[in-house]
């Protein structure tokens, strides 16, 4: 009777296993990557707005406080986009006439809001507060990054349950002084290991990694 | 020993894969974020103006002289809160973040923006603004003076105040007089006196 498998099976069955295994692998790994990756959480990607806005402009030329706008981030689970007044504050005299204003003015004379894209969407299962952090120290760029830098906003952080976690469980690593939450240039001090847990207490800053913390 | 069969293995795949393409559901569920458009509404919006004349629990503002900065059509002379110190720097804080921008961190009308192009305002230490009532400038922040928009939506009744408080301790700290602690007292007081010069 003649052999079944000529020699080469040998060699074919090893790399078939080989193949198998690598395939499962990769399948796994390119699922992780994308999963993590810009194409799903969105980071480093700037979503076109109606408006051509630049926060480097505004933040980093002019020097205008986070609040200047965002009224409500020290009081209020949202931090607030500014109304249409706001812009022409300063719009109604300065860039009156530019074309790229155009949007600001239109919804002044017509009362109609400009229809900015969210950039920070978290889930809808996930409870969150800017007030409490900004009022215990969390920095705006610890989370937003240096949005000083950008001329159209992108988000640097996934928001993803684990970066959340990763702060709620050791806060002493991000937290900083209550007067520097605003400085978006702030840089953690070299002894960043003495004073955080020493902020944490100050400020009654707790750990909390509780599933109703953020899912209530 | 407990064998599942073959339908069941079918149920637990298709269970599995219809849960993990029903993602967004959860994500994003019925309901309205803070400024989500919605086509209900002709104006677009799922947050509701206030119908005008609402007052809000909390909200009955009868105190003239607190919520206007005005008696009888006229700005008030005093400080109708009580500013203590961390009232002055809350005060300064706010200055800075909200009218620095134009009136510059100093109150000379030398900010950012002006140097941008914006009408350059007043310096505090103008005559007319020395010599001006408080209310006035409670006033001007409330309702808005020449080019300068309203900042009632931005900042507090209270906070609006602080301000002006700090804005006299602005002028103060350009045009110290002799007796200085004399005229603060007399220029700050409402209730209780302002703290130190920052």
């Amino acid at each position: 009777m003649a052999q079944l498998f000529r020699p080469s099976s040998n060699t074919l069955a090893k790399v078939s296993i080989a193949a198998v295994v690598l395939l499962a692998g990769s399948t796994l790994a390119v699922g992780y990557i994308m999963d993590r990756g810009p194409w799903i959480t969105g980071v480093r990607i700037a979503p076109e707005q109606p408006i051509y806005f630049s926060h480097k402009h505004h933040v980093k030329d002019d020097g205008i406080d986070c609040r200047y706008c965002h009224t409500g981030v020290e009081t209020s689970h949202y931090a607030g986009l500014p109304p249409t007044e706001t812009c022409m504050t300063c719009h109604s005299q300065i860039w009156n006439s530019a074309t790229v204003t155009q949007p600001i003015r239109d919804s002044w004379a017509s009362g109609k809001s400009i229809a900015w894209t969210r950039v920070h969407d978290l889930p809808d299962f996930v409870y969150f507060n800017h007030s409490i952090h900004i009022n215990k120290g969390i920095g705006c760029s610890t989370c937003h990054g240096q949005v000083n830098d950008m001329p159209w906003v992108y988000k640097v952080n996934t928001l993803n349950m684990n970066w959340c976690v990763n702060c709620h469980r050791d806060p002493a690593k991000f937290i900083r002084p209550k007067s520097e939450v605003f400085n978006i240039d702030y840089q953690y001090p070299a002894n960043q290991a003495q004073l955080g847990p020493q902020l944490v207490k100050e400020y009654h800053v707790q750990s909390l990694t509780d599933c109703a913390t953020c899912h209530r | 020993m407990f064998r599942r069969s073959k339908g069941a293995w079918l149920a637990v795949l298709l269970t599995v894969a219809g849960t993990t393409a029903c993602r967004d559901d959860m994500h994003n569920q019925p309901r309205y974020k803070p400024f989500a458009s919605t086509d209900f509404f002709g104006d677009g919006r799922s947050e509701r103006p206030t119908i005008p004349d609402t007052v809000a629990r909390g909200q009955l503002h009868l105190d003239e002289a607190r919520y206007t900065g005005k008696i009888n059509g006229k700005d008030v002379e005093y400080l109708p809160i009580q500013i203590t110190r961390e009232d002055l720097q809350r005060g300064q804080e706010r200055f800075n973040i909200y009218c620095s921008p134009c009136h510059g961190r100093l109150g000379n009308g030398h900010g950012m923006v002006v140097a941008r192009g914006l009408r350059q305002p007043p310096n505090y230490t103008d005559k007319r603004l020395m010599d001006a009532p408080i209310g006035h400038f409670f006033d001007v922040m409330t309702n808005g003076y020449g080019a300068m928009y309203s900042y009632a939506s931005r900042v507090s009744n209270d906070d609006r105040w602080r301000i002006a408080a700090y804005i006299r301790t602005l002028q103060l700290s350009q045009n110290a007089p002799p007796d200085l602690t004399q005229q603060t007292q007399n220029k700050t007081q409402g209730g209780g006196t302002a703290g130190g010069m920052k």
